[in-house]
């Protein structure tokens, strides 16, 4: 006996929700609407260009620091604020404001290759698993549950403590060796969804090979929320490192680190500060800038939460 | 309800193998594991060999792996560097941890709800705005700097605490490592809890709370909190094992002779009976607390208890 | 009269701009008396009755204009505890889907005993017994047994019971029921409709049904109000729209009901969409949908012309509209 209408109440919920975008305007995808979000949210576009700061003093660092980061004078350890030199020099008499600068190439290279392979690996891995399920999803889920046994800078400190290299590499390698379950299980769940839509449903029953639902179908619509875990990680990961090189597990000198001067600044904690809180401010501002980053991403993925 | 924990159970012996065979292959074959035992010097190779055979490191890593797991599970975990027996190192270390857990779950508890409770029910006012900023500042700044920097502050500058921790660590003088080492958790907690508040107070279940007269109390409290906490509950649970593990740098820095003091101690001396043998008592924990969530998860979640 | 609402006005503040939710809506219940209150998504029919109820998010709604009157007295102008105490203890609300109505996570015990604790300071054990007694009265079957359980193991139809027996609880004088039966089965519906009306005659409640299905309201309203786009188009006794409507929007929603006896010929659909409520067409909100729409629908907005006694559209052709039937 019901009219011919629209059940639900949804509407009188949220009114101009759903009519808002009527037959008049044209459908916008995930993306492109994520876009027009990002570009008017001041957080995005700050932490955006610090970002894009980061990566320029990465690969030119003598744009704005013109001194050698391992060429100390142990005659000025300690000493403050001077002409040249607005951060100080620490106790080794190396100038704080180049081994800053220069740090944030070993933090960023750690940050990016870290995450590029967590979720490559993870990614892949997850995704599979989510894809074709059964025993290959069973024996991932028992897989995953074990790496998530093991804190990681326990893990770290095991791992790194017998690495002579003072090299970023095995840092990396081991942020990918632990890091890659917490994305596979975003990629499997996320996955898991997408194959659940009723067209990749119907794709699959028109006939569609396994290759070509994973990469056309199901690939595109998984692969948000990948990106928002994966460029929050980054950030993570770059603390990581730090802490690890912290811990003294992580780079090594003379390998430039944020993590080796703060350590090497907890020293000197009472007499010279300002070696302790330059690196660590530039490290706190990295880290905060990619994960506000990635909440701003999910933020405008994810509208449901507005 | 007794098949789920049955079930849980189950699903755990074969994580607990994987994890500790896991580290016990980080330890044992990254390292040498009688490098440690000859003091600073390298063992002459008569000794070294001698040392090989008489802790079965001749035969194969899975053979090693059996033989440890069995004198675990008769309650030898072996001798630290020092002599000691691993396990009396255990009784005076786990101890102090578990104190410096338990003063930063509190704070997770109690700070972390309460602010979670407060933005999420004042969605984009100033105060839920304020508190989302300082929890994503907390969450960049890695625990050692902020470690470092209450030290400095409390500790050196005001002289409110004292920077290092005696040995015995009684509670009192273990709030700000607590909080320390809370700071990141304490962080998400406020986010998770604020999300999950904010998505339950559009539930449907509230507008009828509501309409049914309730004070407003009785409806944030009684209807919206208790299904709000179901997630976060989950993940606090899930820390006290992550919480206990990375103590390790929050221990470094207020020179806390706990858990992570002597895995640093263990590791920086190659020691591989000891870092196993704790690891393995982590693992076990972290495992434990994760079967405690699920059986809380029930509790909480009639829907889950009676599926 | 029990319950007058007066040129009520409820706007919603989104990000693209002020939805227009209700304009200027006027009905009134009297005690014992049913009126039904028709309308598609989006009518503003659930508006009216959550800012009734008291029960509106604010924001982003906001009530800009009207008065409510409950028993003589302005709830617009009560302070939110003396309002408070009016929502559950003299009026009531039933809501669509149960399942997600009733909270998950305490038993229907707990959540029919809350009403006595709450309103009645009753201790806990003696509103247990409260509840029982009125899971009997819903005809629950097993009810002292079944008083702990939770809401997921009911069934549907024992859900609603549950609901409406928790409206029921203190024998409130206004009861809104939100489309009480839409997500029922069809078997199940007529039974807590029968429900619903034999307690409104007991306790003689005033009761206002919200529904978009004109099957259920012919059984057991006295009168009717349609609404479109935040407005009430026709508002008469119950009978009379049935055999004559007066405003074109009903008649495209009577002659939409599916008909036995017209098996074979195709369903007649209104044709359009309904209005986005940030832009809603100048003049008569239907006008572009309407088949009789002329130039003046689209300049001014029709008021309410009197078609008889308790009778009213808002249609400039409400004659044209009687009689062409």
């Amino acid at each position: 006996m019901d009219l011919a209408l629209e059940e639900g109440t949804t509407l009188e919920r949220t009114p101009g929700g759903p009519e808002g975008t009527g037959p008049a305007e044209k459908p916008r995808s995930l993306w492109s609407d994520a876009w027009r979000d990002l570009r008017r949210n001041p957080v995005f576009i700050i932490s955006a260009l610090i970002i894009l700061f980061l990566v320029i003093i990465s690969i030119w660092p003598s744009l704005i620091a013109d001194q050698d980061p391992l060429n100390c004078d142990l005659a000025k350890a300690q000493q403050g604020s001077q002409p040249g030199h607005p951060f100080g020099f620490d106790g080794q008499g190396c100038d704080v404001y180049t081994r800053t600068v220069y740090g944030a190439r070993n933090s960023v290279t750690v940050g990016v290759c870290s995450t590029l392979g967590v979720t490559l690996l993870g990614g892949v891995l997850g995704g599979l698993a989510g894809f074709f399920g059964g025993l290959s999803d069973s024996i991932l889920s028992r897989v995953t549950d074990v790496f998530f046994g093991i804190p990681v800078v326990l893990g770290g400190l095991v791992f790194l403590s017998v690495v002579t290299s003072s090299t970023v590499w095995p840092v990396i390698g081991f942020i990918v060796l632990l890091g890659w379950p917490q994305i596979a299980r975003i990629a499997r769940g996320s996955v898991i969804t997408a194959k659940q839509n009723d067209y990749v449903q119907a794709a699959r029953a028109l006939g569609a090979s396994n290759t070509r639902m994973m990469l056309r179908h199901i690939t595109p619509n998984a692969i948000a929320p990948v990106i928002v875990v994966a460029t929050i990680a980054l950030g993570t990961y770059i603390s990581l490192e730090a802490t690890l090189s912290f811990l003294g597990v992580g780079l090594k000198p003379p390998a430039v680190s944020w993590g080796i001067d703060i350590s090497a600044a907890s020293q000197y904690i009472r007499n010279a500060p300002h070696m302790l809180l330059w690196p660590a401010g530039a490290l706190a501002v990295t880290v905060l800038a990619f994960i506000m980053l990635g909440d701003a991403v999910r933020d405008a993925l994810d509208p449901k939460l507005r | 309800m007794g098949r789920y924990v049955i079930r849980r159970l189950l699903q755990m012996i074969p994580v607990f193998f994987g994890t500790t065979l896991l580290i016990f292959l980080m330890v044992n074959v990254m390292g040498d594991p009688i490098a440690g035992l000859c003091g600073d010097r390298q063992c002459d190779p008569a000794t070294a060999a001698q040392l090989r055979s008489e802790f079965g490191l001749d035969k194969p890593v899975w053979q090693q792996y059996l033989t440890y797991m069995g004198n675990v599970f008769t309650g030898d975990f072996g001798t630290a560097f020092n002599g000691q027996k691993v396990t009396e190192l255990m009784a005076t270390a786990f101890p102090i941890t578990i104190r410096l857990t338990i003063v930063a779950i509190v704070f997770e508890i109690v700070i972390g709800i309460s602010l979670g409770v407060v933005t999420g029910l004042r969605r984009g006012r100033p105060v839920d705005t304020t508190v989302l900023i300082l929890t994503l500042v907390v969450i960049s700044i890695p625990t050692f700097v902020t470690g470092l920097l209450l030290q400095l502050l409390l500790g050196v500058e005001w002289g409110i605490i004292k920077p290092s921790v005696s040995s015995e660590a009684p509670f009192n003088e273990l709030l700000v490592p607590g909080l320390v080492l809370a700071s990141v958790s304490l962080a998400y907690v406020t986010r998770l809890t604020r999300t999950s508040i904010a998505e339950n107070a559009r539930a449907d279940y509230v507008r009828t709370a509501v309409a049914k007269g309730l004070p407003r109390r009785r409806v944030v409290i009684r209807h919206l909190l208790r299904n709000s906490l179901i997630p976060v509950v989950t993940f606090i649970g899930t820390d006290v094992g992550a919480l206990m593990g990375g103590a390790i740098v929050t221990e470094r820095i207020f020179n806390i002779h706990g858990v992570g003091f002597q895995l640093y101690q263990g590791i920086l001396r190659q020691n591989s009976q000891t870092v196993v043998g704790f690891v393995t008592i982590l693992v076990l924990v972290f495992l434990a607390a994760n079967l405690l969530v699920d059986l809380l998860y029930a509790v909480l979640d009639p829907r889950i208890r009676y599926a | 009269m029990l319950l007058e609402v007066r040129d009520l006005h409820v706007e919603f503040h989104t990000r693209d701009g002020v939805a227009k939710a209700v304009n200027g809506v006027n009905y009134s219940v009297a005690e014992g008396e049913t009126l039904a209150v028709l309308g598609e998504s989006g009518s503003g029919k659930s508006v009216t009755a959550q800012a009734v109820m008291g029960i509106l998010d604010m924001p982003p709604g906001k009530i800009s204009g009207g008065e409510i009157l409950f028993k003589d007295r302005d709830l617009l102008k009560m302070k939110k505890d003396e309002r408070r105490k009016i929502r559950g203890q003299e009026m009531a609300m039933i809501f669509q889907d149960a399942l997600s109505s009733l909270n998950p996570v305490l038993s229907v015990g707990e959540q029919l005993g809350e009403m006595f604790v709450v309103h009645r300071g009753m201790s806990h054990k003696d509103a247990k017994l409260k509840a029982v007694e009125l899971m009997d009265r819903v005809r629950i079957p097993a009810a002292k047994e079944r008083v702990g359980n939770f809401p997921h193991q009911f069934s549907g139809g024992m859900r609603q019971r549950i609901m409406i027996a928790m409206a029921m609880a203190l024998e409130p004088s206004l009861i809104i029921a939100d489309e009480p039966t839409t997500a029922l089965d069809v078997t199940v519906q007529a039974q807590v409709m029968d429900l619903l009306a034999e307690l409104q005659r007991e306790l003689n409640m005033g009761l206002i049904l919200i529904t978009h299905d004109l099957g259920v309201v012919a059984d057991v309203a006295d009168k009717i109000a349609v609404m479109y786009a935040g407005r009430i188009v026709e508002s008469a006794p119950v009978h009379e729209i049935y055999r004559a409507p007066a405003h074109p929007y009903t008649k495209g929603l009577l002659r939409s009901i599916p008909r036995l006896d017209q098996k074979g010929r195709e369903l007649y659909a209104i044709k359009g969409l309904p209005p986005n409520l940030l832009h809603i067409p100048p003049g008569c909100a239907f006008n572009p949908r309407c088949p009789m729409a002329q130039e003046i629908c689209r300049g001014e907005v029709p008021p309410l012309f009197e078609v008889a006694e308790h009778r009213e559209s808002a249609c400039y052709f409400w004659k044209e509209t009687l009689d062409a039937r």
